[in-house]
């Protein structure tokens, strides 16, 4: 199977500080992967290099069929070229309503002027809708988003996430701050998009990493400790070391 | 949801309508069309407001929606009304230059009329050659592409080199700062080719229309400035209202999650920043006609301060805010500072407001912008009773990274 997004021997250093370490990593088309590890193990700084937001200092970033290197390109140009973020706080415009925030990330021509000349048609607002149903937002799509709850607001994010129809999303902590029911319907959602997408989960939280039930690949100081499932990459000893050993939760 | 523009933007009918009845009263009113009421000069403090109002909504965009404090708009404004001010000067001497020398036994060629222009304009900075950037002041039609040309490219390039390497907040506004700084020293010097600090003058007169008298022709630029105004508003309003109105604010208030949607928040600066800065030109080059001077003292960087401190009081992020507060102060202010104010005699000191309206506007700007952070447009938010929820507490997430509420910090 030819690989998405091919990370390969990647090196970032801050201040003399080491973040990712000689890091390579590849995922599908379609694959469902969870990125695991301690504190300070890279794993944002990885997510920010995939997305252009760190440049690293060697190594390679190819993406697609094509093998275009992201390292070349602009924030959101890779964006453009989907690749899909989700943060851990959420990060919507608070000022504006839940459909413009929807309406924003939809899918389609992203230069100044074509967006100034366009205007929604039925279809978008149908998408808009359908999105908002799918998020379990469809009462409040005329709400300020600010007034949001914080569930809702991460909910709101995926919606936008899911607008922009990307080929990859790079999800971080996502179920920080759901209760149980939410927590379920956000793997469903997950194990559903990565049907037809690649997925990467960033997660602390065991429990709901075992749920999604996919590939995990072991972060420490900025290197791949472990890939494998779940059960194969707990029953590793450094892993087991990393995690327990050094008690980090 | 697709109700038409008008309906989802009331106050452009709103805006429209007063806008035409103040026209109409004032044309009513004037001395050359009416009942002789309103001085000509009155009439052209008016024109010249709503020129001024035509800047704000512009400085609206840029700072109230896009979120770029720019303190380089009344340059561009002034730009403006130098290029019209060219051709008004040259046509003008030119008509003067050629009465003179009709008297002359043999008739002038064209190039004794060039130097005798040239002599005429600028004598007073001891030159007699034509600069070069007087090229085309010649044509109107050109002159008046320039009004629109040289701002746009001026900021097209500035704005490029600064958005491109990511200057922000406080830093782009003293960027800005600086190129109006550096651009009004850059005219004062008389070898700029624009007169120095003599600047530009006798642009009242029209050049082909001095018999029509300045009576009527004050109303006819007041009834042009109403038109861009209101052309302005329409077109402001239309732009803010859609989806890049959306993107715009997104960017004003988080720009890298903006960059994550894969919008390029560079390109769209951009395109905002050139945009006002050609409406702030048109606004310049209808202005300075019914000023009649101009000269580098109109760029200097005060002027963009005091374009900043119209849109803070008259309210931020909505386009009549930015027109009632360039209009209330630059009328409150000729008012003061034009002595008709009344002394205040406190027995042991007596307030000249000549001297004081400063220290007012200041204090005023200082309380608005901490009591009343929507200015004088958060009014009409009382008015319609629309007063967001007062939530209080604290953050409202469940852990320290989540966002506090907005309402809870207001």
């Amino acid at each position: 199977m030819s690989s998405l997004l091919e990370v390969s021997g990647v090196s970032v250093t801050f201040d003399g500080f080491r973040a990712i370490n000689n890091l390579s990593f590849s995922i599908g088309p379609a694959e469902l992967r969870a990125i695991i590890g301690p504190n300070g193990a890279g794993k944002t700084t990885f997510m920010d290099i995939v997305t252009g937001k760190t440049r690293p200092d060697t190594g390679r970033v190819l993406w697609g069929e094509k093998s275009i290197s992201l390292l070349s390109l602009s924030e959101a140009q890779i964006a453009r070229a989907g690749v899909g973020r989700k943060f851990q706080r959420p990060t919507v415009f608070e000022d504006q309503s839940v459909a413009d925030n929807l309406m924003m990330a939809l899918k389609a021509q992203r230069g100044p002027l074509s967006v100034l000349f366009w205007t929604p048609k039925p279809a978008d607002h149908a998408r808009v809708a359908a999105l908002a149903a799918e998020v379990g937002l469809a009462d409040a799509l005329a709400r300020k988003s600010g007034e949001l709850s914080h569930g809702q607001k991460q909910w709101l994010e995926i919606g936008m996430l899911l607008a922009q129809e990307p080929q990859l999303l790079l999800v971080d902590e996502p179920a920080a701050g759901m209760t149980l029911a939410e927590r379920e319907h956000t793997t469903r959602l997950l194990v559903d998009l990565a049907k037809t997408r690649a997925v990467v989960v960033v997660e602390h939280d065991m429990e709901f990493v075992r749920r999604l039930n996919c590939k995990v690949t072991v972060l420490h100081e900025g290197a791949v400790l472990a890939e494998g499932s779940l059960d194969h990459v707990t029953r590793n000893p450094q892993v087991i070391d990393v995690y327990l050993g050094r008690s980090e939760r | 949801m697709t109700r038409s523009f008008l309906a989802r933007n009331p106050s452009v009918l709103w805006f429209v309508l007063i806008l035409s009845l103040f026209t109409l009263g004032v044309t009513l009113l004037s001395e050359a069309y009416g009942v002789a009421l309103v001085s000509t000069s009155f009439v052209k403090t008016l024109g010249m407001t709503l020129c001024l109002c035509l800047v704000a909504l512009a400085m609206d965009l840029i700072w109230g929606y896009a979120g770029i404090l720019s303190l380089g708009h009344m340059a561009f404004f002034a730009l403006g009304g130098y290029m019209i001010g060219m051709w008004l000067m040259y046509a003008r001497t030119e008509d003067i230059v050629i009465a003179a020398l009709a008297n002359e036994p043999l008739p002038a060629t064209a190039q004794e009329i060039r130097n005798g222009i040239a002599a005429q304009i600028f004598g007073v900075v001891g030159g007699s050659d034509l600069p070069a950037v007087w090229m085309f002041a010649h044509s109107l039609p050109i002159q008046l592409a320039l009004v629109v040309l040289v701002p746009g490219v001026l900021a097209l390039v500035f704005g490029w080199l600064a958005f491109r390497s990511r200057v922000t907040g406080v830093y782009l506004s003293i960027l800005t700062q600086a190129m109006t700084l550096a651009l009004a020293l850059y005219l004062f010097q008389n070898d700029s080719g624009l007169r120095g600090n003599n600047g530009l003058s006798g642009l009242q007169n029209i050049p082909g229309l001095d018999a029509v008298g300045q009576d009527r022709l004050s109303v006819w630029f007041f009834w042009a400035s109403a038109l861009a105004l209101g052309l302005g508003y329409v077109t402001l309003a239309w732009v803010v209202s859609g989806k890049f109105g959306s993107v715009i604010r997104a960017i004003r208030d988080d720009e890298a999650r903006v960059r994550f949607l894969g919008y390029s928040v560079e390109g769209y600066k951009l395109f905002v920043f050139t945009l006002t800065a050609v409406i702030a030109a048109i606004a310049g080059a209808l202005y300075y006609p019914q000023a009649g001077i101009i000269n580098p003292a109109e760029l200097a960087p005060i002027a963009s301060i005091y374009l900043a401190v119209w849109v803070a009081i008259g309210g931020r992020g909505r386009l009549y805010g930015a027109v009632i507060g360039a209009a209330f102060v630059s009328l409150l202010s000729s008012w003061f500072t034009g002595g008709r104010a009344p002394q205040i005699d406190l027995g042991f000191y007596t307030i000249n407001w000549v001297d004081w309206w400063l220290v007012l506007l200041g204090v005023a700007f200082v309380a608005v912008t901490l009591f009343a952070p929507k200015g004088i447009g958060g009014l009409f938010d009382l008015v319609q009773g629309l007063r967001r929820p007062d939530r209080k507490g604290a953050a409202l997430g469940p852990d320290d990274s989540s966002l506090q509420e907005k309402e809870a910090r207001e």
